[in-house]
């Protein structure tokens, strides 16, 4: 069935909206942007261009390199020291900013996270080079906390003066021996056009730094998964935990909740990965594929239909009956509450309309939780998302790799000689296909969205303001540097990157939570009130006489 | 006070020519500040008598930041101020943000303020210009007058036409000036003709032509300038008349850049042709 966009707002002022736009810019910029803002067509997506430079003086929403690397991806792990090797801002900034929460097992395991470890470089690092600096930063943070590992993040001047930060790593794995782990990235803020660059940078220190590097098979030994791309914001990871366990999965690695250098390394030991979010983690289970022989599937665990969905996915990948019979318990007792808060939700947000310009997944996942709320997403898109989040992963043949995504190493991984060991047969994944499940597949967020909605990639903030002004949203979904100028304008914005101060906002107890939140500040008379006092009055005016 | 910048190609003896000259402006009774801008700190040497002394940098890093004028400066040949930059060694950080650390430093500790009575302060700048921190002598006001050492040879007068790109870069913006080229002459054919023709369409002029003598290379052997170890040479009065002609020197140009094809065109009549 194809979503027709709400009855308030025709294709046609959808279309106004592109116009307008267009028109504003100078020339070529509006022929770049052109191909990145498409009126939707979820049967054929059109092609929109992605995952390209960000045209200069446009206000971007995006982050950097090495907020994809150290931020986004390595950030949510406890016992892994990271280090960012540069100037003290790129170290704070990137400091729990995003509100990862994690937990340590008992109060003796290690926990860095509240902790920001940097160089601090000065001027004089810069012109006499930094290496020293950081051996003897790794040096100082090993003999306060004797880590079981130690990661340096590259921040843009240490590309620019040439510091090796790879050579450190290996010098000081020497040096201090006794089975530390220290592995660097060159993640230097400019080395892609967005954080997505990051991710892949990420992606590839994992798989060669962790990932196999314990074969011991732990707990349950019956359903094994990973989760990939879930970072545990707001506590999200903790929810989807505790889901798993009431089925009795066997949860051996989250990329990077709530994690450890231990889980990392064991997950090759799981039988089926889980990929939440695709841009930041699909490489890793591509690579797990080719190298392990285990399989992977697309979830969504936001929305609680579709946590039902991920669920029930396991289950039938599993084929246990056991398992199926406890999963369908699970989501029936799970979905009482979910129902419940739901229908008074519905009340009142039923008919109204959302933006979502965030991530490279989220702009997607939450829509499920919007439609739960029968609210419509009237315009949506990627910060950081690449063709294959918008159009679906069958057109990776067709995108065109441009320099600056040659300028991100490419690892090629092979099939691992003694523990390669396909979790299914050939004839096994055939049948279970033919029962409709899809795999190494991702259609994309355009499938999903209505026909004639707008999709937008990489939103800049000129197009932000005239969305708004134009379409009046009655929720706005972005991150801390779109928040308050849209909430000046009397629409709510939600961070869909920090949560503000919520959340979880994944599974059943994330749904309901999300339901609230959004009743809260979209349904509320409040923003009517924003005008201020001068505004409205009338006053007197005067002119000079001369 | 009249803040000089000398560049030029790698080699062509920007330094030998710069402490040459600053001899001679000393030897008029100027009172003259030589800023050596090359990591190799080499470019006060002649007028130190060899000795070595601490660069800029090496001190910041060693005292931090409670750094004395007197630490880095010393006094050469008829009371010169010398100083050098210096830098990282070669293949390590950042040489040209080094410059920009050490002028501003120098600034900072008031080098050139007017209690120092200074008539020149001299800056000796590293090979071609090749990024933004060799630039710097030439950016914000730091000099006002570049004089380009250059020769016959086709690399040199390459270089010396990238130097004027960034001249005039910086001249429509700032207040940096062409003063002229001096020739270092390599006894190239026709060599004073074609540089003079060169400094032409560059709009500005070839200040000297300095001939080749050996006796510049006897007068480095015993880490002099000419002027200090053989007063009475005629190369000595070369480098005196140098000095007098900058001193007396009122043509200030934003350089106009040739085409690549202008710059051998003009070669391959001088030089080939002859």
């Amino acid at each position: 069935m194809i979503k027709e966009v709400n009855n308030s707002v025709s294709v046609d002022d959808l279309k106004k909206f592109k116009d307008e736009v267009l028109h504003k810019y100078p020339k070529k910029v509006a022929k770049k942007r052109d191909k990145a803002i498409l009126l939707n067509d979820p049967e054929t997506p059109p092609q929109i261009q992605a995952n390209v430079r960000t045209v200069p003086g446009i206000i971007t929403q995006r982050g950097c390199t090495y907020a994809g690397c150290k931020g986004v991806v390595l950030g949510p792990t406890r016992d892994i020291i990271n280090i960012t090797h540069g100037p003290i801002g790129c170290g704070f900034y990137s400091w729990l900013t995003r509100r990862n929460q994690t937990k340590p097992e008992t109060e003796a395991d290690e926990n860095f996270m509240m902790y920001c470890f940097s160089t601090d470089m000065q001027d004089s690092n810069i012109v006499f080079g930094g290496e020293e600096k950081l051996k003897q930063a790794i040096r100082e943070a090993y003999e306060l906390f004797h880590p079981k590992a130690i990661a340096i993040f590259s921040t843009c001047p240490v590309g620019l003066i040439g510091d090796d930060v790879h050579r450190v790593a290996r010098h000081m794995k020497e040096e201090i021996g006794e089975g530390i782990n220290i592995f660097g990235f060159s993640c230097e803020g400019y080395r892609g056009v967005s954080q997505s660059a990051g991710h892949h940078i990420a992606n590839n220190g994992l798989f060669k730094n962790l990932i196999g590097r314990d074969d011991e098979k732990r707990g349950d030994l019956k359903y094994r998964v990973n989760l990939l791309g879930e970072y545990n914001i707001g506590g999200d990871a903790f929810e989807l935990e505790r889901i798993f366990e009431k089925c009795g999965i066997n949860l051996i690695a989250t990329f990077s909740g709530n994690s450890t250098i231990q889980k990392f390394e064991n997950a090759h030991t799981a039988d089926l990965n889980m990929v939440m979010c695709h841009r930041s983690i699909n490489y890793v289970a591509e690579m797990m594929e080719t190298s392990f022989g285990i399989p992977w599937i697309k979830v969504q665990p936001i929305g609680a239909d579709s946590t039902a969905k991920m669920l029930r996915k396991i289950g039938q990948y599993f084929g246990d009956q056991e398992l199926i019979d406890k999963i369908e318990e699970v989501i029936a007792d799970e979905m009482v509450a979910v129902i419940a808060a739901r229908e008074k939700a519905l009340k009142k947000t039923n008919g109204k309309k959302a933006m979502l310009f965030v991530g490279g997944s989220r702009a997607h996942h939450y829509q499920n939780l919007f439609e739960e709320l029968g609210m419509t997403t009237l315009s949506a898109g990627y910060e950081f998302g690449h063709r294959d989040d918008y159009e679906g992963r069958v057109v990776i043949p067709t995108i065109q790799i441009d320099a600056d995504s040659r300028n991100i190493e490419e690892i090629t991984v092979t099939k691992d000689e003694t523990r390669y060991n396909p979790r299914k047969t050939e004839e096994e994944l055939k049948a279970l296909e033919a029962e409709g499940m899809e795999f190494n597949g991702y259609e994309g967020l355009m499938p999903q969205m209505a026909k004639g909605s707008l999709v937008i990639d990489d939103l800049s903030h000129y197009e932000m303001e005239k969305l708004i002004e134009l379409y009046k949203p009655d929720v706005f979904c972005a991150g801390i540097k779109e928040k308050f100028c849209v909430q000046k304008m009397g629409v709510p914005l939600k961070q869909l990157h920090s949560y503000d101060y919520g959340g979880p906002y994944a599974g059943f107890k994330g749904a309901i939570n999300f339901y609230e939140d959004i009743e809260m500040i979209a349904c509320t008379t409040i923003w009517k009130e924003l005008k201020a006092p001068w505004e409205s009055e009338t006053y007197v005016e005067a002119q000079y006489a001369y | 006070m009249r803040k000089i910048a000398i560049y030029g190609k790698g080699g062509i003896g920007k330094s030998t020519t710069t402490q040459n000259t600053v001899a001679g402006l000393a030897e008029m009774g100027k009172n003259v500040m030589v800023v050596g801008c090359d990591p190799k700190a080499d470019s006060t040497r002649l007028l130190l008598h060899g000795l070595a002394q601490k660069t800029v940098l090496d001190t910041l890093r060693e005292e931090g930041e409670d750094v004395e004028l007197d630490d880095v400066m010393k006094d050469g040949f008829k009371g010169t101020h010398c100083v050098e930059s210096g830098g990282p060694e070669p293949g390590v950080g950042c040489a040209g943000r080094g410059i920009i650390t050490s002028i501003n430093l120098l600034e900072q500790l008031g080098a050139y303020d007017d209690d120092k009575h200074l008539d020149y302060v001299f800056y000796d700048v590293l090979g071609d210009v090749v990024c933004g921190g060799f630039a710097m002598p030439i950016r914000d006001g730091k000099a006002q007058e570049v004089y380009i050492v250059c020769s016959g040879e086709m690399m040199a007068m390459y270089a010396a036409n990238n130097i004027c790109k960034s001249i005039s870069k910086f001249g429509k913006v700032g207040d940096v000036r062409l003063g002229g080229l001096i020739c270092n002459s390599r006894k190239v054919d026709n060599e004073a003709n074609m540089i003079q023709e060169f400094a032409k369409k560059l709009g500005t002029q070839m200040i000297h032509f300095v001939p080749r003598d050996n006796m510049v290379q006897h007068a480095e052997i015993n880490r002099k300038t000419v002027i200090d170890h053989a007063p009475e040479h005629p190369q000595a009065d070369e480098y005196r008349a140098l000095a007098k002609k900058i001193n007396d020197n009122t043509m200030q140009v934003i350089p106009t850049p040739l085409a690549m094809q202008e710059l051998e065109d003009l070669l391959v009549g001088f030089g080939i042709m002859n």
